[in-house]
């Protein structure tokens, strides 16, 4: 048994599988190295992020698998969940050593484990492009403060692009402490250096800091959101399994209650 | 300005909310000349309304005045209700404003009748066609199709619209016949027809000619008020069908009555809308589309109404029996499909995977399948050789001791006035 230590990334990652084979490990766990608590027994090993090594990996990779898992190997890292790099790494093993074809034995427990990891993201991915609302501020930019569950702002950065070809926008992911700004041509990644913590803290920005009919939509949507409802069919069950309550604060729905 | 603005938006939605259909799905219009939106084939639901129903689109009517009198419409004529209109330029104000914000997936428009046919459906027209090409707006527009507007009109509005509906309210004629005397399915079939005809004649021309326009692309739907006439679900069903088969329809949209009326006609306001009969409704019309049943497999004369306790599809199953158990690693992809407890996604991850070694329990459990209901229909690897078949009453009754169904807390009172 060994441990692989990696620096979180995903060129870490890559490079560790490639260490694998280079040393010929077997028995190998991943772990990445701010989880790490070096034990008493057991071997160490520390990758060294070499993006050349990182490279070949996926290169092999992508001659292996299709497009549509070789974006499911992708989501499955963006997931950041501890056991998904052992997922990737058993899962990246499996298809080398295996025929072409592999990945749709299902019946194989890291094939499944990558399936449903990136089910999971797939689904935040799909929420954040519903829950996302954006305010207009004085500027004339859209600004939209989110913490999704897992790091899915580069898989949602097109979609947005397409979407809102003629406005300006920001996407802040607070959690994470960056964001993506769409200034009409492309899309850049961006930090904001918030003033306080107070200020990074609050979802909705404050009355002088938004367009002057900011208030006016967001209160006409509130009204056409209780007035779409019907009271005789309430249903919070199934209300707050499709919103759970996680995301409220930065829906402009749930504010004026 | 603001408060009027704000009570006509409260009272038109409220007014448009009984139009169940909120599907922003099967269009996709792509954004090319950096206008606004881009609307994704999957569809997107924005927010749920505390009754747990998808809000994507902006449900609005263009006006709630009507000169009809159908008893089970909250816009009759004779109904004592508060009555607005949106000028054009609202309506395109909101939804471009909305739909900035991320709010909405795009319009969904219908309207009362003002007038006639005509004067309504001209209006509606005129607003998608606004926002299309004065505001270059590519989201997803659902219009209503006005019974008795003229082809010319329709033909326009199939130019800008992604779907176009219109309700055949009641299930049957009969059913309608009885609440609404003005009116019939033929006139809703006509134009249902004559925009089916359009959308098959576009795609023809597209192969041919490519820069001909998209018409109606996400296709057309219909909804019927359940609960509200004395059908049964075989009626109900078989009409459905009838209505997939002959206008290729995308959806048929079934609504649970919500009393609205103290006519003497139709359930008293107050009492529980037909939910649990709505959701095994959905229930047999996805087995027809997605699970390759046939509508008379799960309803007939034998079996006019669907099973209140279990689902249509495991109250096929212990029907027939004879067909089961099979084999999960040698049966037809058909016939997984047919087993209670999986779905369409685990019959395809099963088919690959039996590929590459025969499957057990656990990993079945893994892919996905409700166990505790599929394994009394199946085998396995490592099945236990089972000597004579279980009876389908004892299966039933395990099956609903092991499982609490979200229905029974809710009061049932299906149809008991008839």
């Amino acid at each position: 048994m060994i441990t692989y230590v990696f620096d979180g990334s995903f060129e870490g990652l890559l490079t560790a599988i490639f260490d694998s084979y280079e040393l010929k490990s077997i028995h190998v766990s991943v772990i990445c190295e701010k989880r790490h608590q070096p034990g008493l027994i057991g071997d160490d090993h520390i990758v060294t992020t070499d993006e050349i090594k990182a490279r070949r990996v996926w290169q092999g990779l992508k001659k292996k698998l299709p497009p549509d898992w070789q974006q499911r190997f992708y989501n499955t890292y963006l997931s950041e969940l501890p056991e998904s790099f052992q997922h990737l790494f058993d899962f990246a093993h499996y298809i080398f050593d295996n025929p072409k074809g592999a990945e749709t034995n299902f019946g194989n427990a890291s094939v499944m484990a990558v399936s449903q990891t990136d089910k999971s993201v797939n689904r935040e991915r799909h929420r954040m492009k519903a829950f996302i609302r954006f305010q207009k501020t004085s500027d004339g930019i859209f600004y939209a403060p989110i913490e999704p569950d897992y790091n899915v702002l580069p898989l949602i950065a097109t979609f947005f692009k397409n979407r809102y070809a003629d406005q300006m926008w920001i996407i802040y992911d607070l959690k994470r402490k960056y964001g993506l700004f769409y200034n009409l041509e492309k899309v850049e990644e961006i930090k904001i250096d918030f003033v306080s913590e107070t200020e990074s803290s609050t979802s909705f920005l404050p009355a002088k800091a938004v367009d002057e009919n900011e208030e006016l939509y967001g209160l006409l949507w509130n009204d056409y959101f209780r007035s779409t409802n019907i009271p005789a069919r309430r249903n919070m069950k199934l209300h707050l399994q499709h919103v759970p309550r996680r995301y409220w604060r930065y829906l402009t729905e749930k504010q004026h209650n | 300005m603001s408060s009027r603005i704000r009570e006509k938006l409260s009272i038109l939605a409220d007014a448009a909310k009984y139009d169940v259909s909120c599907s922003s799905s099967g269009g996709s219009r792509k954004n090319t000349n950096k206008g606004l939106g881009d609307s994704s084939a999957s569809g997107i639901c924005h927010t749920y309304t505390e009754d747990g129903r998808c809000v994507s689109l902006l449900k609005i009517l263009l006006t709630n005045h009507c000169i009809f009198d159908c008893a089970f419409c909250v816009s009759r004529k004779s109904n004592d209700v508060q009555r607005a209109a949106f000028t054009v330029e609202e309506v395109v104000d909101l939804t471009m404003n909305f739909y900035r914000r991320n709010y909405i997936e795009g319009l969904f428009l219908s309207s009362g009748i003002f007038k006639n046919p005509d004067f309504t459906m001209e209006r509606l027209v005129r607003i998608v066609k606004k926002l299309r090409l004065e505001q270059r707006f590519y989201g997803y527009i659902h219009l209503k199709t006005i019974p008795g507007a003229s082809q010319e009109l329709l033909t326009e509005a199939g130019l800008y619209a992604d779907r176009m509906s219109i309700n055949l309210e009641m299930p049957t004629e009969a059913g309608l016949k009885l609440l609404a005397p003005d009116k019939s399915h033929e006139e809703v079939k006509k134009p249902l027809g004559f925009i089916q005809e359009n959308i098959v004649r576009f795609k023809d021309e597209k192969k041919l000619i490519k820069s001909t326009p998209k018409f109606v692309p996400a296709g057309q739907s219909t909804q019927m008020v359940i609960g509200a006439t004395p059908e049964t679900d075989m009626e109900i069903m078989y009409s459905a069908d009838a209505y997939y088969k002959k206008f290729e329809l995308k959806r048929v949209y079934y609504s649970g009555y919500i009393p609205i009326s103290y006519d003497e006609r139709m359930p008293i306001i107050g009492s529980q809308p037909p939910l649990l009969r709505e959701n095994r409704l959905y229930q047999t019309d996805w087995l027809m589309r997605f699970y390759g049943f046939d509508v008379k497999e799960l309803l007939n004369f034998q079996n006019p109404h669907l099973d209140v306790d279990i689902d249509p599809k495991l109250g096929w199953a212990l029907r027939n029996m004879d067909q089961f158990p099979i084999d999960i690693n040698t049966a037809d992809y058909k016939m997984i499909l047919r087993v209670p407890g999986i779905g369409v996604g685990s019959a395809n991850k099963i088919v690959q995977a039996r590929k590459f070694c025969k499957l057990r329990s656990d990993q079945l459990q893994k892919i996905g399948i409700a166990w505790n209901r599929a394994k009394h229909f199946i085998r396995c690897a490592d099945s236990i050789f089972e000597l004579n078949n279980p009876e389908a009453f004892s299966i039933k009754s395990r099956i609903l001791s092991e499982s609490n169904s979200k229905y029974l807390k809710i009061p049932q009172n299906q149809l008991t006035l008839f």
